[in-house]
C-alpha cells in the first residue's frame, strides 16, 4: 500500500527554522551588528552593492548578514529588493576627473601630473597571516601625507585622466564620443538586445560577476584575443552625483559614492578601420573594486573588436557569450533550479531510455552470439 | 482538493498587490496583448529580478503577478502536484503579496501557475494557464546564438529543426524528443511548449483556455490563445506520438493519464501513480480504486471505473 | 492662482483604486485580446474621461501607457489641451506627431480617419515593436457586421463596430495579409471593449 507524501508546507517551514539557527550560530557569541559588517567587510559590501546594483552599505550589509556571507545569494537580494523601488530618474553623467582620489596609480609613467598615490591597497603586503589580527590588536594610525608618493602642495580640483594625456600627442584613441540623440540603454529596463552598443556591454560588464570577468580577462592576456593591455591608470575615490530637477531648473547633488575606475590602455597596430595607436579598454565599478574594474577594462577592450577591424576567435570576443553568461543571479538561478523536482521530464527520459536499449539490444545480441558461438 | 479562502491578515504592506511595482506591470501586460496578437512569437519584455532566483519560476511569476486581481482564484503545480516544494513556495507568495484565494481544484481555479504539466481535467474558457518556462527558443539547442534564431524565426527557416527530428529518425527508428517537445503554432512560428511531456502536447491545441508563457531569466513572454492550432513537428511517415502507459494509476486507477514511477524499495518493485495530484485525489474521493491503494473501503464495484 | 481655478484647471482624475481598477481593465483587455470580436465590460470601472474621450479609451491609456509608450492622436484629441495634460499628468506619455513612433494611437473619430497606413507594423525579428490602434466607438451593437475567423476564435465570431471609415475593413484585410506584422485595433466603446488583432481573419457578409 502506498500514501503519496504530503506536508510540504511544514517541512519548508521548518526548513526556514533551521536555516535561521544555523546562521546566528553559537548564541553564547554576539550577533555581527550591520555596522560591523559595513565598516571592517567594506570589500564584501562593494561587491555587493556594485554587482546588485544598488549602492547602499547598510542594506548590503543586511544582505551579507542574512546570506550568511554567501556574496552571491546577499547580491540576489539586493537585486530583488531593487526591483521594487520607484525610480525618480537618471543623474547627470559621473565626471570622475573631479574624483576625490584616495589611490591613483598608473603603470606606464613613473610620473605624472597629479602624482601617484598608493592608498589604501593590499599590493606590497607581503601574504602572511596576520596574527596580530586575530588578538583583536588595534591597528597603528596612517600617515595620510607618505601615502601618495608625490605629494602637491596646491591640489587642483580635477585630476587629468592618463588618457587624456596621451591622447593630446595624438598617440591615444579619442574618447568616445556618444550620438546625441543617442538614448543611453539600461539593461534593467529593456531586455538586452543583439548586437549591443558599447554603453550596454558596459553596463553589462559592471554589473557582471566578477569571477567570470576575472576569468575572462586573464584568458585574452594567455592568448585567447590577445590585446597587448597595461593598467593606464587605477583610481579610487568619491564622486559626486548630481540630479537635474527640471521643476527646479538646475542640479541637485545627491551625495558621494565611491567608485573604482580603470583605464587600460592597450597598443594597437591599426586595421583597415583605424589608424596605429593606443585603444583603450574602460572599467568602472562602484566601491573598491581594483580586480573587477580592471576585468572588466580588458574583456570591454576584447568586445571592441568589431569597431576596430580585428578578428574574432576568443571566447572573450564573443559578445553574446559573454553578455549572456555574465550575470551571476541569473547564473545561480538556472544551475541551482536542477534541484527543483524534474519526476515528469524524467520519467519521458526513463521511458525512451527503455526503448533505446531494448531496440539496442534486439540489433546488436545476435551479433554477439554469433560470436560467442564462433568462439565456442 | 481544497481550496483556502482570501487571506487579507497577511497582506504585506510593504510592497505593492502582487509584490510588481505598477509600471513594471503595465510593461508585461502589454507584452501579453503583443504576445496573443502573435501566437508563439516570444515578446522580449524587461524581466526584473524577483525574490525567488531565476530558474525556479521567475517568468511565470512576472506573469501571474501582472495578470492578477483580487477576485481570482489561484492554483500552482509543479510536476503535475500542489504540494510539491516549488509549487507551495510560490502559492505561498502570492498568498502573502495578494491574499487572494488559492486552490488545489483544477476545475475551481481561474489561474493555473504550472511548471512542466498540463492539469489532465480539461480548462474551460474563462481560465489561464501559464507556463514556467526555462528556455523559450525552440532552436537553442541547434543553434545557440539569439542573432541567428531570431533571423530563422523571422524568415520561417525551420529546415534546421526538421533535419535534427529527422537524424533521430534515422539513428533510433523514432524521434528521441520526450519533453518540451517543439510543436508550430497558428502554422507560423515554431515554439517551446515548455518541458511539459509530450504527452501533454496535444492538450495546447484548440484548448479553450488562454495559455501563456513566461520565461524570466531568458526575459521571453509568448502565448497561444484560445481555440488556436498548435501541432507537434512530425512526419508523415513518422507522425507524432504521446507517451503511453501500460498500466493504470495504482491509487486510482485512472489510464490515459500521465504517470509518475515510483520505487518501492531496492529490489526493483515499483508503481506508477498518477502526476496530476488534484485529478487524482479527485477520483479517489469518488470512490475510484487503483490496486495499490490505502482504505480498501469499495473494492469491487468501482475497480472497473 | 486661486484654488478654485486651479481646481478648475488640474486634470480630471484617474482611477478611485489604481492598483484593481488597472488590473480589471488589464483582464477585460486581455480577454479581448484573446477572444477577438467579443465585448468585454468595463462597467464596474469609475472614471470621468477628458473630454472628448470616452471611458473605455482614457481606461486603456491609464492601464498601458506610461513613459515608454509614445502616443499618437488623431486632430480632435491632439487639440484638446484637457487630454494633453491629462496624460501628462497620469501617464507622463511621450506625445508624438509621427504615426511611426506609436506605440498607442487614439483616434477619437475614426470617420474622418484618412487611413490606417503609416503605423508601426513591426519588423520581421521584432513583430512586436508596432502600434495598437485605439478607435473610440458610439456602440458595438451596429446593425451591419463582419464575420472573424482565426485564433481565439473556435468557428467564427461577428463583429458590429458602429463608427468605422469606409476604407477600414479593406485595409484590416490587408493589415492580416501581413501577419505576423501588423497593427493591433482596439475598439473602446464607453462602458465595452473589444480587440482585432492582425491574426484575426475579417470576412466582410456580402449584403
Amino acid at each position: 500500500m502506498y500514501v503519496a507524501v504530503k506536508g510540504g508546507e511544514k517541512a519548508i517551514a521548518n526548513a526556514h527554522k533551521l536555516l535561521a539557527k544555523d546562521r546566528r550560530g553559537d548564541t553564547a557569541l554576539p550577533a555581527l551588528t550591520l555596522e560591523q559588517i559595513a565598516e571592517q567587510l567594506y570589500l564584501s559590501i562593494s561587491r555587493v552593492m556594485a554587482e546588485g546594483s544598488l549602492y547602499d552599505s547598510s542594506l548590503a550589509a543586511l544582505a551579507i548578514k542574512q546570506s550568511r556571507g554567501d556574496l552571491i545569494e546577499a547580491i540576489f537580494l539586493l537585486r530583488a529588493y531593487r526591483t521594487t523601488l520607484p525610480r525618480f530618474g537618471y543623474s547627470k553623467p559621473l565626471d570622475t576627473a573631479k574624483m576625490k582620489l584616495r589611490r591613483r596609480i598608473s603603470a606606464i609613467y613613473k610620473d605624472l601630473p597629479g602624482g601617484q598615490m598608493l592608498g589604501p591597497t593590499f599590493d606590497y603586503t607581503q601574504r602572511l597571516l596576520d596574527f596580530t589580527l586575530a588578538a583583536n590588536e588595534e591597528p597603528s594610525q596612517p600617515d595620510i601625507q607618505t601615502a601618495q608618493i608625490e605629494d602637491d602642495e596646491d591640489k587642483p580640483e580635477s585630476t587629468p585622466r592618463v588618457t587624456e594625456m596621451l591622447a593630446n600627442d595624438g598617440l591615444m584613441e579619442p574618447d568616445a564620443t556618444i550620438d546625441e540623440h543617442h538614448k543611453v540603454g539600461d539593461l534593467t529596463r529593456e531586455p538586452l538586445e543583439f548586437p549591443a552598443n558599447r554603453d550596454l556591454r558596459l553596463q553589462n560588464l559592471a554589473r557582471g560577476d566578477e569571477g567570470f570577468l576575472l576569468a575572462l580577462g586573464y584568458s585574452t592576456q594567455r592568448g585567447y584575443g590577445r590585446t597587448h593591455p597595461f593598467a593606464g591608470e587605477i583610481r579610487l575615490g568619491e564622486v559626486e552625483v548630481e540630479l537635474y530637477v527640471e521643476e527646479l531648473g538646475f542640479d541637485v547633488p545627491l551625495g558621494e559614492i565611491t567608485l573604482t575606475e580603470c583605464q587600460m590602455i592597450n597598443q594597437f597596430a591599426g586595421s583597415s578601420k583605424a589608424p596605429p595607436q593606443f585603444t583603450r579598454g574602460y572599467g568602472l565599478v562602484p566601491g573598491q573594486a581594483e580586480r573587477k574594474a580592471m576585468a572588466m577594462a580588458l574583456v570591454d577592450r576584447s568586445l571592441r573588436w568589431q569597431e576596430l577591424g580585428e578578428d574574432a576567435s576568443a571566447p572573450a570576443q564573443d559578445e553574446e557569450f559573454v553578455l549572456s553568461h555574465s550575470d551571476n543571479v541569473q547564473a545561480t538561478g538556472f544551475v541551482e533550479h536542477l534541484k527543483l523536482p524534474h519526476y515528469v521530464d524524467f520519467q519521458a527520459e526513463l521511458d525512451l531510455i527503455r526503448q533505446l536499449r531494448e531496440n539496442w539490444f534486439d540489433q546488436n545480441t545476435p551479433a554477439e552470439d554469433a560470436a560467442q558461438e564462433a568462439a565456442s | 482538493m481544497s481550496t483556502s479562502p482570501k487571506n487579507t491578515q497577511s497582506f504585506n504592506e510593504h510592497y505593492n498587490f502582487a509584490y510588481l511595482d505598477e509600471q513594471t506591470k503595465r510593461m508585461i501586460r502589454r507584452a501579453i496583448l503583443k504576445g496573443i496578437a502573435i501566437p508563439g512569437y516570444q515578446v522580449p519584455f524587461a524581466s526584473r529580478e524577483m525574490p525567488m532566483p531565476y530558474g525556479w519560476g521567475t517568468g511565470g511569476v512576472q506573469l501571474t503577478a501582472a495578470v492578477i486581481g483580487d477576485k481570482d482564484i489561484l492554483k500552482v503545480i509543479d510536476q503535475g502536484s500542489d504540494d510539491t516544494t516549488n509549487a507551495v513556495a510560490l502559492r505561498d507568495f502570492f498568498k502573502q503579496t495578494t491574499g487572494v484565494s488559492t486552490t488545489t481544484s483544477t476545475k475551481e481555479a481561474t489561474l493555473i501557475q504550472t511548471r512542466h504539466r498540463i492539469p489532465e481535467a480539461p480548462l474551460n474558457g474563462d481560465q489561464v494557464l501559464i507556463y514556467q518556462v526555462p528556455i523559450p527558443e525552440p532552436l537553442r539547442f541547434l543553434e545557440p546564438r539569439e542573432t541567428e534564431t531570431r533571423k530563422m524565426h523571422a524568415l520561417e527557416e525551420y529546415g534546421l529543426m526538421h533535419v535534427k527530428l529527422y537524424e533521430d529518425i534515422a539513428h533510433f527508428g523514432h524521434i528521441s524528443t520526450t519533453y518540451a517537445y517543439p510543436v508550430m503554432v497558428n502554422s507560423r512560428y515554431v515554439m517551446d511548449p515548455s518541458p511539459i511531456p509530450k504527452f501533454d502536447n496535444p492538450k495546447m491545441h484548440q484548448m479553450p483556455a488562454l495559455q501563456l508563457f513566461g520565461a524570466g531569466r531568458e526575459k521571453r513572454i509568448y502565448a497561444i490563445p484560445p481555440y488556436t492550432d498548435v501541432v507537434s513537428l512530425d512526419f508523415e511517415d513518422h507522425p507524432f506520438t504521446p507517451q503511453e502507459f501500460s498500466e493504470p494509476c495504482a491509487l486510482c486507477a485512472a489510464e490515459n493519464v500521465y504517470l509518475d514511477e515510483v520505487i518501492l524499495d531496492d529490489k526493483g518493485s515499483r508503481m506508477f501513480v498518477c502526476s496530476d495530484s488534484d485529478y487524482c485525489e479527485g477520483r479517489r474521493a469518488q470512490g475510484h480504486k487503483g490496486h495499490m491503494a490505502a482504505d480498501p473501503v469499495h473494492s469491487n464495484e468501482l475497480s472497473e471505473a | 492662482m486661486t484654488v478654485s481655478t486651479l481646481l478648475k484647471t488640474a486634470p480630471k482624475a484617474g482611477f478611485e483604486n489604481p492598483v484593481l481598477e488597472a488590473q480589471a481593465v488589464f483582464r477585460a483587455l486581455m480577454n479581448a485580446q484573446a477572444k477577438p470580436g467579443t465585448l468585454q465590460s468595463l462597467a464596474d470601472i469609475k472614471l470621468s474621461p477628458p473630454a472628448p474621450l470616452n471611458k473605455a479609451a482614457t481606461a486603456i491609456i491609464l492601464c498601458l501607457c506610461d513613459y515608454d509608450t509614445p502616443i499618437w492622436l488623431d486632430d480632435k484629441l491632439a487639440n484638446s489641451p484637457e487630454v494633453a495634460s491629462y496624460i501628462r499628468f497620469h501617464c507622463n506619455a511621450p506625445i508624438t506627431q509621427h504615426r511611426h513612433e506609436a506605440a498607442f494611437a487614439f483616434i477619437s473619430e475614426p470617420e474622418k480617419l484618412a487611413t490606417l497606413e503609416g503605423f508601426a507594423i513591426g519588423t520581421g525579428e521584432y513583430p512586436d515593436r508596432s502600434t495598437t490602434v485605439v478607435l473610440c466607438q458610439k456602440s458595438l451593437n451596429h446593425a451591419q457586421s463582419v464575420q472573424l475567423q482565426g485564433p481565439g476564435i473556435q468557428t467564427s465570431q461577428s463583429f458590429a463596430p458602429s463608427c468605422v471609415p469606409a476604407f477600414f475593413w479593406r485595409q484590416i484585410q490587408e493589415n492580416h495579409q501581413f501577419y505576423p506584422l501588423g497593427i493591433d485595433v482596439l475598439f473602446a466603446a464607453d462602458e465595452q471593449i473589444a480587440a482585432l488583432p492582425r491574426s484575426t481573419k475579417v470576412i466582410i457578409e456580402e449584403q
